[in-house]
């Protein structure tokens, strides 16, 4: 992997009034990465975005495009170009005009404005639609002549805003392994917008989870999914089991127990877990198991509720004491403990992720009294 | 089926009917009225008499008329191009602007539009005369040394129109240019485009909807405002307007001025047909 920065987004800030939009944001992205900012509604991707764009101004903090820093830049003056999430095309240009756009203001010669412009709107397979109108598009095909417009100018890193959000989710499909394969055959670098956790997770080399403002996690779809960091990046990415709880028992070499609500589990030893640390549990419905034996470890138990089938998954529900609920999947064919029976939720300790609890009012509060 | 259909213009005619038996009395009614006067002559008293002549339509291309159309279309020309000068840069910052104020900006233009304008051109009137507001500033300040009397010019009528007028003009601008899409700038700077690159390129041609239509709005009832140009311009900036009021009122000739009328509303019909044409919308004149 080519590990040269091409941008470089360090102790960023941004304010909106009072409102803390985007707080300490530290992000480099790789030359030629597919990478994706994903998260929730209103986490602050776009405004990201848009001030790698140049759209908005950090409030305090600093971006360096290709090793230098943009501050005061016009988006006319950084090589990046940007598709915007409603397209943007403008709607009294043909389509060859629309994607001529750029090449015309920076007075590139006729011919090669021709060229340029047949070349890419090939790529995008859309030879043939040059007079037509935007209006006269499908929405895919909006997509793909916004795609070309911002590709024709040659940029160093496109950035995209959901782009694929207006499209329904078969033409989406399409578009994702479509926009893949173009950001490999161009080998150009990709910052990419979604809060669809399984759009993320095919498209991008790199994932950076953002939450309220804050980047959580930046890793690869691998690592976010396997080892968490955070308890919403854990929730945020697939299905899991949470279990909250506090480190009863430290033992580095063999285990960590960890006291819940409901009963003690066990979990791999690690490194930077203390005895009376608030933790978070995650654990996917694949990894967990179910027992009708107590295991050696472990003294949760439960009531299978329900079964529901899901093609060749059975997704099983059990009613904890507390009437919590958690979740394990069996393929078709297993077999399974009934309804109504009393089973006993464990798992191999290797397969669980233990998370800090910093964000559990308790510790908050013990933490503030400075007794941990 | 033939039933059916029948019912159906039943109920469409129902609908419509008041609406066009309103139209027929307040609207088709006068313009035949006036449109047999501009036939008719007169009897020695000046009273119109029915009798088919033309020549009303004959005299309405007598050298010193053809002087005011001239006239008349220089001046609504200059107020179209000034409120278009004034009104695009204050409309686009009114529809642009995310400013808490944006509503009082907007008001600032309606509000004049709900009060009589004749009343507000008298104001104007006190405002430059001789003895007016203007020359006694000027006068107190020793800028001037004798009282300046700005009334009865050309431009102070082009400036009374203005006035009038900046309303219609900035209304459509100001629907045109809020409907721009905000991403379609971004996306012109975003392709390297500058601020004026993109004005030309990006934001004139998608609000020019606005500025035909506005341009309708004022240049045709600038003809014929004729009160504007009796006060401000006091007889020497006549225009169409003056000379159909004056038929009626002073020289009691009601058949010209009914042929000045008719020829009056087939300029209008005219425009708006070329407006029509270049696709205007026709929502955007309210009519
Ligand atoms: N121009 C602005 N002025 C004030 N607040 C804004 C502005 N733009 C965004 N915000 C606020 O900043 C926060 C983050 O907005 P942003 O658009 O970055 O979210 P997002 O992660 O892109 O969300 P979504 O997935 O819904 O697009 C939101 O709370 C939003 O209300
Ligand atoms: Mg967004």
């Amino acid at each position: 992997m080519n590990e040269k920065i091409i941008v470089d987004v360090s102790h960023v800030d941004k304010y909106y009034g009072d409102n803390h939009v985007v707080s300490d944001m530290n992000l480099k992205v790789r030359e030629g990465e597919f990478l994706t900012l994903l998260g929730s509604s209103g986490c602050g991707k776009t405004t990201t975005l848009r001030m790698i764009a140049g759209f908005e101004d950090p409030t305090s903090g600093e971006i360096c495009i290709e090793g230098n820093p943009v501050a005061g830049k016009a988006p006319f003056e950084r090589n990046v170009n940007t598709v915007f999430q409603s397209y943007a095309l403008f709607p009294h240009m043909t389509i060859f005009d629309n994607v001529a756009y750029g090449l015309r203001i920076a007075k590139v010669p006729k011919a090669d404005i021709a060229t340029r412009v047949s070349d890419i709107l090939e790529l995008v397979q859309l030879e043939g639609f040059e007079r037509r109108y935007p209006a006269q598009l499908s929405g895919g095909q909006k997509q793909r002549v916004a795609i070309a417009r911002a590709l024709v100018m040659h940029p160093t890193v496109l950035l995209l805003d959901e782009p694929l959000g207006a499209l329904d989710l078969k033409l989406r499909k399409q578009m994702q392994l479509e926009l893949k394969r173009l950001q490999r055959k161009l080998g150009i670098t990709f910052v990419y917008v979604t809060h669809d956790q399984e759009e993320a997770m095919t498209m991008s080399d790199r994932i950076a989870v953002m939450h309220d403002g804050v980047l959580d996690q930046l890793g690869t779809p691998e690592e976010i999914y396997e080892r968490p960091q955070t308890k919403f990046v854990a929730t945020f990415i697939g299905e899991t089991n949470i279990f909250e709880g506090c480190v009863n028992e430290v033992d580095t070499t063999k285990r960590i127990s960890v006291g819940l609500e409901n009963g003690n589990v066990t979990v791999a030893p690690q490194e930077g877990f203390r005895f009376g640390e608030f933790v978070t549990i995650s654990v996917r419905p694949e990894k967990l198991r179910v027992s009708l034996e107590p295991r050696e470890g472990f003294s949760l138990y439960g009531v299978v509720r329900d079964y529901i089938y899901v093609g060749s998954v059975i997704k099983c529900n059990v009613v904890l004491p507390n009437s919590n609920e958690v979740r394990f999947e069996r393929l078709a064919g297993d077999e399974l403990p009934k309804p109504g029976e009393v089973v006993f939720p464990y798992w191999e300790p290797d397969d669980c992720v233990l998370i800090h609890n910093r964000d559990n009012e308790l510790y908050t509060a013990l933490e503030s009294i400075r007794l941990v | 089926m033939g039933k059916r259909l029948r019912g159906e213009t039943l109920a469409a005619f129902t609908m419509v009917a008041p609406a066009a038996l309103w139209l027929f009395v307040f609207v088709a009614v006068p313009l035949i009225y006036v449109l047999g006067l501009s036939f008719c002559g007169q009897d020695e008293f000046g009273n119109a008499v029915f009798e088919f002549t033309t020549k009303n339509y004959a005299n309405l291309l007598n050298a010193d008329y053809l002087q005011i159309y001239l006239r008349s279309v220089l001046i609504a020309g200059a107020t179209t191009a000034l409120c278009v000068a004034v009104g695009y840069p204050f409309a686009y910052i009114i529809a642009r602007t995310s400013s808490r104020h944006k509503s009082v900006f907007y008001m600032l233009v309606i509000i004049p539009f709900w009060t009589n304008s004749l009343v507000r051109v008298y104001g104007w009137k006190t405002f430059f005369s001789g003895t007016g507001w203007l020359s006694s500033v000027l006068m107190g300040l020793g800028l001037i040394d004798a009282p300046i009397d700005l009334l009865y010019t050309t431009p102070m009528t082009v400036f009374g129109m203005v006035y009038c007028l900046f309303p219609y003009m900035v209304l459509p601008l100001y629907s045109a240019i809020e409907k721009l899409d905000g991403s379609l700038i971004e996306a012109s700077a975003d392709l390297g485009a500058r601020r004026s690159e993109t004005f030309l390129r990006v934001i004139l041609p998608l609000t020019s909807s606005g500025i035909f239509s506005g341009s309708i709005m004022v240049f045709i009832p600038c003809l014929g405002y004729f009160f504007v140009s009796d006060i401000l311009g006091g007889g020497n900036a006549d225009m169409i307007g003056n000379l159909i009021e004056r038929q009626f009122q002073s020289a009691n000739n009601w058949p010209l001025g009914a042929a000045l009328s008719i020829m009056l509303i087939l300029i209008t019909i005219v425009l708006v047909r070329a407006y029509q044409r270049m696709g205007g919308d026709m929502d955007a004149l309210g009519v």
